[in-house]
């Protein structure tokens, strides 16, 4: 059957949303919009994504029991779903912070010579 | 992912929905701040969010269990599809549930009778000690023990970890109400242990009660108990009047215990007393169980080796084992309770598979029909992107949901019909209780219904699913006729159906041969049905002279002899083919040298004079007995036909010589020959019979009459015998009839069984002939029109849908008959004076078979010639 794929189901992305979210819950508790504003934010505008497509992302990634949620109250008095940093979300922020490093130096590595 | 939340979907997708609005409203609070009016804010909110559906219905997908839903949603669509043709679904379901409810009755039978063990611990180590031996020329394998070889066996066997031996009978209980006659089971204190069963309530038979000297015990089975005592545990320890005997009540036997092919009432101790055991008696069954680790042919070897410490022990001639060859053949008690009736259970079992054979080709053949009209809906699906493998996906559900819902129906049809015929109690079918519907059957019927789905689902499939599925739409099913390609798999199915068909028709036919080649066999006597049969007993304690007994019975005998309506009265110690009542004794013939070996086998019986006359057998030479002759004891017998023709060559050669029963007894004069009676039934050689003197305190009356069965007449036979001795019960109340109709009844029930499957198979293949041209001329109603349009005759058009189902019928039957040829192979030991290859019989199959095919297919024939041109071709 023919499959709908999102954009950002693609295996690359999807892990550098993750991370994003983390990175994001790494200043402590907040609610999917302030999230979602954060991260467009903070690609400078590169990321210029649906706030929907966050959302199953947030599923995932609490699937995986790197963050938790629990239902609060916004800024404004709204009833909102709160998520938070679990400690192996922690772990796993560090863990691909590093990897991610690595990766983005070996291909800085292979890019340099062919740039200049 | 996981079961948890595939099951908890639901809640998870209300969560986010929740969690969506939150999103909306804090984005339109902030755009509201900013200066937006509310419509606009609410607007520019969700435009930012993206498509919320899209949104829920990815986390859903996350959560699902992926072929749990392919296949739940190819079952929805599965049922919708068949919601949408209730027609063709009911009759799918309803041919697929009568041919898997046959099949699950007939494997419930198979599993309860020769599947499943004996209801006993390790029941595979128990063996019935049976011996072997040739008798007047003929192997035989069926001779029991005598007392002297159970005495043998019991003191010198080093195989057997427990033996015993028994017999069963009847015996009247008197002093609880009206006398009542009930069936007993003699046993000896081995039998019990050996089985491995106890009792439910008090004790089984010790030494003890095996010894004669001491108190006199009973033990009764659980339903006696409840009958007669209700339950009550305060009968242990009653006195109970057997045969006017006082017995005290040791124990009562569990609910679920069996004991063979006999259902006892109560259960008395066999004894044997040491210095007075019979050597002519043949009487006893052994049963033992094996020591652990013994094999069957250890233990005949150690029967091998006893035999001679027998003849040795009871001072019989050496040469006895040599010239009778006599041996040893212990089988498998399973053996014993299943006897004969394996093999029509197999045969049944392969019929009724045929039987679902053709329903499923029935099936297969309508599901076809209903791919090809789907055939351009499954065209454009492929066209829109489902991949062939999907279209096949979903033919398979549907076809396999319709065989589960037909297992499911055939289940029901299955328990109805288990409860029938159990409660119609064939009488040649072991072990019935305990046939049921257990898990093993569960899984049978669940694996038929799954294969039976994937059978009649692929030709479709492969048909109408495969990668060409495409080029259907090209043909935008308005093609002008159906080419003769398209309609091949039909066409086979068809021919498959009438050779299955023809098949069980010949195997029905062979029996209804069968079965009237025993009705036609003068079975030795005449007009079964006017013979009214009454068994009374006349106890010891009651009357102890031998002879005021023999003046008793004919007393009695004269007054049923008074009833009116009684056109003649006699009685003997067992009427024809009362096998619960055979006598068998070894008996020589004077001057013919038979005294060095075991002699011949004989039936004996006892009669009074007069019997021969009433039970319609011709006397050939000599005379009757006369009651002189009974009251004066005098040394008299009558002999069978075949038993004179055997020793003296002819009847009338065989008046005045002499015969004994073994070889001390005193010599009887033979003053008759009378015809043969087929005791064993009529299917097989009537055995050699010799009849002495009435003198048995068991004694059956045959009463000729035409007013049998009726209440008046037995309540004036019940006069007659309480008029002479009130205290005695009247037992096997019958006609001579039933005995015979028991004597046929593997033949009539295989005849029966047989008959419903072959008149399944007939109706399901004339549906199939009828299905396939009705839709071939349904298809080609716009072809007929522009032919009938064009000149052709009505009538020429009729011939020729009339010859397609003809010749299709036509390579039906010649597949059949070879078919049949080979296949009633397997039945011939059921039949009787019939050969598997009867030519009439495959005459007449064929012929119904070509009728049945010339009406179904006459009529859509006539169909098709009444196609108005004009309607047919302003119709597409």
């Amino acid at each position: 059957m023919p499959s709908r794929k999102s954009p950002l189901q693609s295996e690359m992305v999807q892990g550098t949303l993750d991370m994003l979210i983390l990175q994001t819950l790494v200043l402590g508790p907040a609610h999917g919009h302030t999230i979602a504003h954060a991260i467009e934010r903070g690609s400078e505008e590169v990321l210029q994504i649906e706030h929907g497509s966050l959302y199953p992302a947030l599923h995932r990634v609490e699937e995986r029991g790197w963050i938790a949620s629990f239902w609060g109250t916004s800024e404004n008095n709204r009833k909102a779903k709160y998520y938070r940093l679990t400690p192996a979300g922690r772990k796993q922020l560090i863990a691909q912070t590093t990897r991610w490093e690595q990766v983005v130096r070996a291909i800085g590595r292979i890019l340099k010579p062919a740039a200049e | 992912m996981s079961w948890h939340r595939f099951f908890r979907r639901a809640k998870w997708d209300g969560e986010r929905h929740a969690e969506i609005e939150s999103y909306v409203q804090i984005e339109m609070d902030a755009n509201v701040a900013r200066g937006m009016p509310l419509e606009e804010a609410r607007h520019a909110a969700r435009k930012k969010f993206g498509n919320p559906t899209l949104v829920r219905e990815e986390i859903y997908r996350m959560n699902t269990i992926g072929i749990l839903d392919i296949v739940g949603r190819d079952l929805r669509y599965a049922f919708r599809a068949l919601r949408h043709s209730p027609m063709f679904t009911l009759i799918a379901v309803l041919t697929l549930g009568i041919g898997m409810g046959a099949n699950t009755a007939i494997f419930s039978v198979v599993d309860g009778v020769l599947i499943r063990p004996l209801p006993y611990p390790h029941s595979d180590a128990l063996v019935g000690v049976w011996h072997s031996a040739v008798l007047q020329g003929a192997p035989f394998s069926n001779l029991n023990l005598s007392s002297e070889m159970f005495a043998t066996y019991l003191d010198h066997n080093q195989t057997f970890l427990e033996f015993g031996a028994w017999s069963n009978g009847a015996a009247s209980i008197t002093g609880m109400g009206d006398p009542e006659q009930v069936r007993t089971l003699a046993v000896t204190q081995g039998v019990l242990p050996a089985l491995g069963v106890q009792a439910a309530l008090g004790r089984w038979f010790s030494q003890d009660d095996d010894t004669p000297g001491t108190p006199e015990t009973v033990v009764l089975t659980y339903g006696y108990w409840q009958r007669r005592f209700g339950g009550d545990k305060a009968a242990i320890g009653r006195a109970i009047t057997v045969d006017l005997r006082p017995r005290e009540v040791i124990g009562v036997m569990p609910k679920s215990f069996r004991f063979l092919g006999v259902a006892p009432d109560v259960i008395l101790p066999l004894r044997f007393e040491r210095s007075r055991l019979s050597p002519d008696d043949f009487s006893f069954q052994g049963i033992a169980r094996l020591k652990p680790g013994v094999t069957l042919a250890q233990a005949n070897a150690d029967v091998a080796r006893m035999l001679p410490i027998w003849t040795r022990t009871y001072g019989l001639s050496p040469k006895l084992l040599e010239v009778s060859k006599m041996g040893p053949a212990l089988r498998p008690l399973k053996q014993d309770v299943v006897g004969d009736v394996g093999k029509v259970l197999w045969v049944l079992m392969g019929t009724i598979a045929m039987v679902l054979l053709i329903a499923c080709a029935n099936v297969a053949n309508l599901l076809l029909v209903r791919a090809k009209g789907r055939q351009h809906e499954l065209a454009i699906r492929a066209a829109l992107g489902a991949g062939w493998g999907r279209i096949a996906r979903e033919l398979f559900v549907e076809s396999i949901t319709l065989g589960v819902l037909g297992g499911a129906l055939g289940l029901g049809i299955a328990y109805g019909g288990l409860r029938l015929l159990v409660s119609m109690g064939p009488a040649n079918l072991p072990r019935l209780p305990e046939i049921s519907i257990d898990p093993l059957v569960m899984t049978f019927t669940v694996a038929v219904s799954l294969l039976s789905g994937l059978l009649f689902g692929i030709i479709p499939v492969i048909k109408y699913a495969g990668p060409q599925i495409a080029t259907a739409l090209r043909g935008g099913g308005r093609s002008l006729s159906q080419s003769g390609e398209r309609h091949r798999s039909q066409n086979t199915l068809v021919v498959v159906q009438v050779a299955l068909a023809l098949v069980l028709l010949v195997g029905s036919g062979l029996m209804i041969r069968s079965f009237q080649a025993l009705r036609s066999v003068q079975p030795g006597f005449t007009r079964p049905e006017q013979i009214q049969t009454v068994r009374i007993s006349i106890p010891e304690v009651q009357v102890a002279e031998p002879e005021r007994v023999t003046r008793m019975q004919s007393e009695i005998l004269d007054k049923i002899a008074a009833v009116p309506g009684v056109a003649s009265a006699a009685f003997a110690s067992a009427l024809p083919m009362e096998v619960d009542f055979r006598n068998v004794n070894a008996v020589s013939a004077e001057g013919k040298n038979q005294e060095e070996r075991l002699p011949p086998i004989r039936r004996s019986k006892f009669v009074s004079p007069g019997l021969f006359k009433t039970q319609g057998t011709p006397i050939i030479a000599g005379r009757d007995f006369t009651w002189t002759e009974i009251y004066d004891d005098q040394r008299v017998a009558v002999i069978s036909e075949n038993m004179a023709h055997e020793t003296w060559g002819e009847p009338s050669a065989a008046l005045g010589k002499r015969i004994r029963v073994g070889t001390a007894a005193p010599w009887y004069q033979i003053i008759g020959v009378v015809g043969d009676v087929y005791e064993d039934g009529v299917h097989q050689k009537a055995p050699g019979c010799v009849y002495w003197p009435a003198g048995t305190r068991s004694i059956v009356f045959a009463i000729r009459s035409d007013r049998t069965g009726t209440e008046g007449f037995l309540k004036q036979i019940q006069q007659a015998v309480w008029s002479v001795n009130a205290s005695l019960p009247l037992a096997s109340v019958q006609t001579l009839q039933d005995i015979y109709d028991r004597s046929m009844a593997r033949t009539s029930f295989t005849l029966v069984m047989l008959g419903i499957a072959g008149a399944m198979a007939l109706v399901l293949g004339i549906i199939g002939i009828y299905g396939v041209l009705s839709y071939a001329v349904s298809q080609r109603r716009r072809e007929i029109g522009i032919r009938l349009a064009l000149g052709a005759q009505p009538g020429e058009l009729k011939r020729r849908f009339v010859r397609h189902g003809l010749v299709l019928a036509g390579i039906g039957v010649a597949i059949g008959l070879i078919a049949a040829a080979g296949l009633t192979r397997l039945m011939s030991s059921l039949l009787f004076g019939i050969k598997p290859l009867d030519p009439i019989t495959y005459a007449a199959g064929a012929l119904i078979l070509g009728l049945a095919a010339v009406l179904a297919s006459y009529l859509p024939a006539r169909r098709a010639s009444a196609v108005d041109p004009v309607e047919a071709l302003k119709a597409e």
